[in-house]
């Protein structure tokens, strides 16, 4: 199925065609054509890297807006963890005062979810230790959605190791449905629930998948003025609030991992540290590791691409956060909560959606023209100069060489290329100058003559 | 007319750790833009990358050569080197002559060609000692696909 809608959208207006953007993207999904990026949207999993590196922030995330929740009775924040990062020290309890300010009735904290998610995800690991202990190992976490999409285009073999236990941002308003608006009398309808994100991937995810539960997404970016001036020039009472150390601390890389607390895990972060790692799992280098909790971005969710936080700073303040809060066992609150739901549903904190191989790599759907093509490739690229420069609008030489085999492109569009066939033309016109007709008066012998 | 097909040819140095893994993964890329299925190209992958590693392990140079063609597809890994004193021992799950500075790497438990025939349709192994070792795996694609 190809996704709906995608958060990240170019502005045509502000983009130079400078191809920076074209290098950072980890699935070569942007092109430059005609003095413009353009995103090969089947291709772009929006994790936001050409958002970070576009110095004229021609790159923008789609997103809801304040006036969105205009529209709704009432109105439930969801923020990320990653927000309480954002505010040089203050504490989440004035954060979290500070959204119900701008403009939200309650607020339903991601970090508490992400404690019930933590208990989910490690009794899926130890139910698979028992079920199958052959399993597809190591199991990937399924937290990062643009890690989720990553495995789609990139690295589809690996999709069976994704767990299915559903990120933080959507168990939060699972549960917000679940626990609390039969509390408030208020017809779904009436109800805004607005996640504050931290990245455009999990907008896309959202958009796609949780349009049911979530009516839109606010950036942290687009909220970090308003709450950051209620912080600094009101005095705000601080509100109590559900999360521990444990919830908050999915903010960082190795949040996720330290809360399930499984002995052989890994954290990546970053995205192209991601797909390292991911290469090396295809080619069946990595062994005995159980777990693998994967961020698209630097330093973890705290460096996402709308966040305002420097990410190293973020990370700091959150473990920081995190020991204050308590990160070593999850409060009675969570367990209590945690045994009630999915006694209810045993499914709860699980989805069946299936992630689809999306095959976007391959140049035909027929072999022998697949064949027919990669080795034309192949030819093309032996004549390309190999230095992946960018300037013909195409990442490397080897996706231009792709791009002329799939006809969006010609072999001209390489400078070098260009330039040693203007070379060659320069050459004949010289020689065809230099031939003179013997009416001029000389014969037409090579390199002789004169006056 | 032939049939069409690929053939990739894959200079390995042995014992380079740093290039160590390039030719599988050339392998792999190349299989994903024919559109194989993702099922298959992990084994190829994996298979491919453990032939490799034999070749950096234990041998002085070789390569890796893809082939492939609307039949399934072949990846040979041919060396010049020590070649296999004793081919059954060689495929017996934890056997291995691996040196410590390998060992030391993490490489060496001795899965190396078990795993390669866990991983292929059908497995030749020519080896003759002080000369080289020739490995022919082939795949065949899934009936459904």
């Amino acid at each position: 199925m190809e996704l709906r809608s995608h958060s990240v959208v170019m502005d045509a207006d502000k983009c130079i065609g400078c191809t920076n953007c074209i290098k950072q993207c980890p699935t070569e999904a942007i092109r430059v054509r005609s003095g413009k990026a353009f995103i090969l949207t089947e291709r772009c999993i929006d994790c936001g890297e050409c958002i970070r590196i576009c110095k004229n922030h021609a790159k923008k995330a789609v997103s809801a807006d304040l006036e969105t929740l205009k529209q709704y009775e009432y109105r439930v924040a969801l923020p990320a963890p990653s927000l309480y990062a954002q505010f040089k020290g203050e504490k989440p309890e004035k954060i979290i005062a500070a959204l119900s300010q701008i403009g939200f009735d309650e607020v339903y904290e991601v970090a508490f979810a992400a404690e019930l998610t933590t208990c989910a995800i490690h009794d899926y690991i130890m139910n698979q230790r028992q079920t199958d202990s052959a399993g597809p190992y190591p199991l990937i976490s399924s937290s990062c959605p643009a890690v989720t999409r990553l495995l789609q285009i990139r690295f589809p073999s690996l999709i069976p190791h994704l767990i299915p236990v559903d990120p933080p941002y959507i168990t939060a308003a699972k549960c917000f449905l679940q626990e609390r608006l039969p509390r408030l009398n208020i017809p779904r309808e009436k109800v805004g629930v607005f996640f504050i994100t931290p990245c455009p991937a999990k907008i896309t995810d959202l958009n796609n998948y949780g349009q049911h539960l979530v009516d839109g997404a606010l950036p942290i970016n687009l909220l970090f003025g308003g709450i950051n001036h209620l912080l600094v020039e009101k005095e705000l009472t601080a509100v109590p609030h559900r999360s521990s150390g444990i919830g908050i601390g999915w903010a960082r890389a190795g949040g996720e991992n330290s809360g399930v607390g499984v002995g052989s895990a890994l954290a990546v972060d970053g995205i192209q540290n991601v797909a390292i790692l991911l290469e090396e799992l295809e080619l069946g280098k990595l062994h005995d590791i159980e777990y693998i909790e994967a961020l698209a971005c630097p330093q973890g969710c705290v460096g996402g691409a709308l966040t305002v936080e420097n990410p190293f700073v973020a990370r700091a303040m959150i473990q920081k956060l995190a020991g204050q809060y308590g990160d070593k066992t999850l409060p009675n609150e969570v367990q209590t909560l945690y045994a009630e739901l999915i006694k209810e549903s045993a499914r709860f904190f699980t989805h069946d959606k299936v992630v689809h191989d999306k095959s976007v790599l391959r140049l035909d759907r027929d072999l022998s023209k697949a064949i027919t093509k990669l080795n034309r490739l192949e030819a093309i690229l032996a004549k390309l100069p190999e230095m992946d420069c960018g300037a013909c609008g195409s990442p490397t030489c080897r996706s231009l060489a792709e791009d002329i085999v799939q006809g969006i492109a010609q072999l001209t569009d390489c400078i070098f290329i260009l330039r040693e066939q203007l070379v060659e033309l320069a050459q004949r016109l010289l020689a065809l100058a230099q031939i003179r007709p013997p009416a001029m008066g000389w014969n037409n012998e090579k390199g002789e003559g004169g006056e | 007319m032939s049939q069409p097909r690929v053939l990739l040819e894959i200079p390995v140095e042995g014992n380079n750790f740093t290039t160590a893994g390039e030719a599988a993964s050339r392998v792999k890329r190349t299989l994903q833009k024919l559109g194989i299925d993702s099922a298959l190209i992990r084994r190829v992958s994996i298979a491919t990358y453990e032939a490799e590693m034999n070749i950096v392990i234990h041998a002085e140079y070789g390569k890796i050569v893809l082939q492939v063609d609307a039949g399934g597809v072949t990846v040979l890994a041919e060396d010049r080197g020590k070649g296999i004193p004793d081919l059954n021992q060689a495929m017996t799950a934890g056997f291995s002559t691996a040196s410590d500075r390998a060992r030391a790497m993490g490489f060496g438990a001795g899965m190396g060609l078990p795993n390669i025939k866990k991983c292929t349709d059908q497995l030749e192994i020519d080896t003759q000692v002080n000369v080289g070792t020739k490995v022919v795996m082939k795949f065949t694609y899934p009936t459904t696909s």
